[in-house]
């Protein structure tokens, strides 16, 4: 175990770095990072137009929605792969195809938990916002979203752990993340791969828990402004 | 102030309200009472567009607020408009709640409008508790707020969705005596309100609605002690003694 990861840590981490293209968990992180920060504005556009009184943006949306959500997440990076550079004209590298696939995959399932969070508020917060003169652009950026954002986060955050393991899934189109990387050490050593593979599980494990633990950490923050103040207020009742 | 020609709403099938003719004069305060379901509440969201409504007009100081090109915020702005259920923003401080409108829609700089809310929350007697969460006040202190919110944007008309009828008794108290001084203060106010004391002492005039329609309008002393119409006379009755009605004594 010790001679596996002193042989191939660097591998593990970087991949051919900086010999060749960059790889393994960096790309991996990447990858999510971008991916998350991609998605979650795009997610949220998607969400508002589902919400949206106007019908001619809110149909192709629930449209694509619907369709994303209607097929695995490889059919949609077949698609990117495939279909893309026929239509472009010119061949997309795996990274961008990855990142184009997996920011479409979730903002689609954002789109719906920004549209639940929305829809869970109650309506006389718009409906007050509007009474006091505010545009609806502005009710929903200055109250309805702080709030419905808030009480998302739970259902943001297991969006998040899934896509960071959703970028393993780059490995079928040969991107070098640490799925891919992982596979390839197995290839060389060859007699080990529970301890390959149970190291490879050990990293999404601690990506996916550390980012839950910051968001708890996040959730509790938020939480101790109104709501800790009416607890108290119930305990004292 | 408010004129309303000829009003009809309807829900799909519903008739919510009926050809409905009336007219609020500036400095008058106005209560609106009837059963429920009897297009109160309707009647009121229709003056700042809440509630659409499918023929007649409504103007507001002389103004179609349905006409094409009308600046539906501004209307809103200087339309003060207060709910049953509070609505503060939970995630503002109760400051921030009475801020947020002045600061976005006046352009006030943050001090002018603390300065401005501060001077309101005093007013309804919470300015110890600007820098409160809603979550910590009580219901009573909560309306108090969407009251001093309301001014906040200093409409010259106020109306009242039911503002009582989600607080537990005491607190209604409190509640009706901010509305009272804001109506001695000479503010036009519309109050959909149960509050049959209140209409008493503070309207200028009662309207009774059923079903959609307005059978009476009258001074509150007309209408508590002569009311004309039946269905007035029955709702009078059935405020005030509810154990006489007939569906409780009789099995």
């Amino acid at each position: 175990m010790i001679e596996l990861i002193d042989t191939y840590w660097l591998y593990f981490l970087v991949g051919q770095y900086p010999n060749g293209p960059l790889g393994g968990l960096a790309l991996t992180v990447i990858l999510a990072a971008l991916g998350l920060v991609l998605a979650l504005p795009l997610g949220i556009a998607f969400g508002l137009a589902r919400v949206s009184p106007w019908r001619w943006l809110r149909w192709p949306v629930t449209a694509l929605v619907f369709v994303v959500r209607g097929v695995p997440l490889l059919m949609v990076i077949f698609w990117a792969y495939f279909f893309l550079p026929s239509v472009t004209g010119h061949k997309t590298d795996q990274f961008t195809t990855m990142l184009i696939a997996l920011v479409v995959f979730d903002a689609a399932y954002l789109a719906e938990i920004v549209r639940a969070g929305i829809r869970g508020l109650p309506r006389g917060q718009m409906e007050c916002a509007r009474s006091l003169g505010l545009s609806y652009g502005r009710a929903m950026r200055l109250v309805v979203l702080p709030q419905a954002l808030r009480s998302m986060l739970p259902s943001l955050v297991n969006q998040f752990v899934s896509t960071i393991k959703e970028t393993s899934l780059g490995y079928i189109i040969g991107l070098a993340e640490v799925s891919f990387i992982a596979t390839q050490i197995n290839t060389q050593v060859f007699t080990r791969p529970a301890e390959v593979y149970g190291i490879l599980g050990l990293t999404y494990f601690i990506l996916c828990f550390g980012l839950s633990r910051l968001a708890y950490a996040l959730e509790r923050r938020l939480a101790r402004r109104g709501a800790s103040a009416a607890a108290a207020r119930e305990v004292s009742a | 102030m408010i004129e309303l020609q000829h009003v009809d709403k309807w829900y799909d099938s519903y008739h919510a309200l009926v050809d409905v003719t009336e007219t609020i004069h500036r400095g008058e305060v106005v209560v609106v009472c009837g059963p429920s379901g009897s297009g109160k509440s309707t009647l009121i969201r229709t003056f700042n567009r809440l509630e659409p409504i499918q023929s007649g007009r409504i103007l507001v100081d002389g103004q179609d607020i349905h006409a094409s090109g009308l600046d539906v915020n501004a209307l809103r702005s200087r339309i003060g408009f207060v709910f049953q259920q509070f609505n503060l923003f939970p995630h503002l401080t109760v400051l921030d709640n009475c801020t947020l409108a002045p600061i976005r829609l006046h352009g006030l700089t943050r001090t002018q409008a603390d300065e401005r809310a501060l001077a309101l929350l005093d007013r309804v007697g919470l300015a110890h508790k600007a820098r409160a969460w809603p979550s910590e006040l009580s219901g009573g202190q909560q309306q108090r707020v969407a009251i001093a919110r309301a001014l906040a944007m200093q409409p010259p008309l106020m109306l009242f969705d039911e503002p009582t009828s989600a607080l537990d008794p005491e607190m209604v108290g409190e509640v009706l005596l901010v509305m009272r001084d804001l109506a001695r203060d000479g503010m036009t106010m519309v109050c959909v309100t149960h509050e049959m004391g209140f209409a008493r002492e503070v309207a200028d005039r009662v309207l009774f609605m059923d079903e959609g329609r307005v059978l009476e309008r009258a001074t509150p002393g007309d209408f508590f002690d002569r009311p004309q119409h039946p269905r007035a006379q029955q709702f009078l009755s059935d405020i005030r003694s509810p154990f006489a009605r007939s569906s409780l004594t009789t099995p």
